[in-house]
């Protein structure tokens, strides 16, 4: 070991602080300049720690579910009441989608239309909520020979989750469209009218951009668009809201609590948009 | 530690140890919690505490016992808690260096004033570290952000401390004193 005089010791040990403070603006910008470096550590860390996750989610997910029945007992008849209403509801609601379905099937038969190919996905485990205070974002665990792709869409039982961002040898990130830096092109159901979902760390994402002529109602459906070729039309997102004159979007999908999401092959061209000219999206429906 | 005058055995392998192990206490259990406080353990409030437990525990062992949380320990733990987070790399690492060098810096004040000041400093070095943060944030990914993150972490940096404090004091006392070992 090299032998340094107390001065030249006390000099560096002073000298420490101010060349790390500046490694660390170094390390903005790195992350400014090139977004793959910090990206890739993180999946790295990730891969490494999703096993951890996993192990501490087993139990706790354990106690959690067996207070969850301790809990349903209590309620158990007027949940059941509540069920045989929404079930009345949803006969009905069943048969007019028999009807439709039968009826959309002539017209199609009628049209000539060259059905949807059928979809592929994979159906992951989230294991962490892997968010900071300004990042939204949950970490799924994948098997090492999955087909995760990035750009790929997650959706949970009821809407759309976000798009994978980074894929890990273990693990991968999903983008929830809650994030900052989430912008989804979407199209509102019934006014047809275009907007720009996006996401600003708060648990309901804002409409941007909305056609001045549009009058969006309190309760609409959001579904996603087409445009940009990243996303298949007609995903389910959730549905207006106005918030104190601001245009919000609750999501169909329950952000909050997600535990599984299926992850979608949709092979678009993802956020780039494709090379290939006049391309457009193969599949137009929601799964 | 030899300030006492006496006669001791020389120090063996296993008190070189001991020694050591105390040395790195600080460092080593505040990623460990860090990491703990990763996982998906369904606590309200997860990801304000990991930034907020980072600054609570920087800013503690950074007055109290600087030698065991020297300049190279803040900056892998501000890297830490940036990987986890999910944010820009290098905003945690450069606000734990800056709460790290301010508390270094006046350590020798506050170390003789009571608990209430150290608390009040502690609030207003997490209420810059929260701005800093926020404004860092809004400058590297160019997006206006609403102020109530910042303001929560705030929130729940200074509502942890006396409970941190307490449970560190014990920590600084006990496990981490290398010259108890």
């Amino acid at each position: 070991m090299i032998r340094l005089s107390i001065q030249a010791r006390q000099a560096l040990a002073r000298l420490t602080l101010p060349v790390l403070i500046v490694v660390s603006m170094g390390l903005m910008l790195l992350g400014r300049a090139s977004p793959l470096v910090p990206e890739r550590a993180r999946m790295v860390l990730s891969d490494a720690l999703a096993p951890l996750y996993v192990a501490v989610d087993t139990p706790l997910s354990a106690v959690r579910n067996a207070a969850q029945s301790v809990r349903d007992v209590f309620f158990l008849r007027s949940e059941n009441a509540k069920l045989r209403l929404e079930n009345d509801r949803l006969r009905h609601w069943y048969d007019v989608a028999m009807a439709l379905d039968a009826e959309n099937a002539e017209l199609k038969s009628n049209l000539h239309w060259v059905p949807d190919p059928t979809l592929s996905f994979v159906t992951a485990r989230v294991v962490a909520d892997a968010g900071g205070v300004y990042a939204r974002s949950v970490l799924l665990s994948v098997g090492p020979n999955s087909d995760v792709r990035r750009g790929q869409i997650a959706l949970d039982a009821n809407g759309l989750v976000g798009r994978v961002t980074e894929v890990g040898a273990r693990s991968a990130r999903v983008l929830l469209i809650t994030d900052l830096n989430s912008r989804i092109p979407v199209t509102l159901e019934k006014t047809r009218a275009r907007a720009i979902l996006a996401g600003v760390n708060a648990p309901d994402p804002r409409l941007l951009y909305v056609q001045d002529s549009a009058r969006p109602e309190e309760g609409e459906r959001v579904v996603t668009s087409a445009e940009a070729n990243a996303f298949p039309a007609g995903l389910p997102v959730g549905t207006v809201h106005y918030a104190g004159g601001r245009l919000e979007v609750v999501p169909a999908a329950n952000l909050e609590r997600l535990e599984i999401v299926r992850i979608f092959d949709y092979g678009l061209g993802g956020v780039v948009p494709p090379e290939a000219p006049g391309r457009t999206a193969a599949a137009a429906i929601s799964p | 530690m030899d300030k006492v005058p006496g006669i001791r055995p020389r120090s063996g392998l296993w008190h070189q140890l001991d020694v050591a192990s105390r040395y790195a206490f600080p460092g080593v259990c505040t990623a460990v919690v860090l990491l703990l406080l990763s996982a998906p353990l369904g606590i309200a409030g997860q990801a304000q505490l990991q930034p907020s437990w980072a600054l609570a525990c920087v800013w503690f062992w950074s007055l109290f016992r600087p030698a065991s949380m020297p300049a190279f320990a803040v900056f892998a733990l501000g890297l830490l808690l940036d990987l986890i987070g999910g944010g820009p790399v290098g905003v945690q690492v450069l606000i734990l260096l800056l709460v790290h060098g301010v508390a270094v810096k006046s350590r020798r004040s506050l170390i003789r004033s009571g608990f209430a000041l150290v608390w009040l400093a502690f609030m207003t070095a997490a209420a810059a570290a929260a701005l800093l943060e926020w404004g860092l944030i809004a400058l590297l990914t160019w997006r206006a952000l609403p102020p109530w993150p910042a303001l929560f972490e705030f929130g729940v940096a200074v509502g942890i401390y006396p409970v941190l404090a307490t449970l560190l004091t014990g920590a600084h006392r006990g496990v981490a004193a290398p010259e108890r070992a």
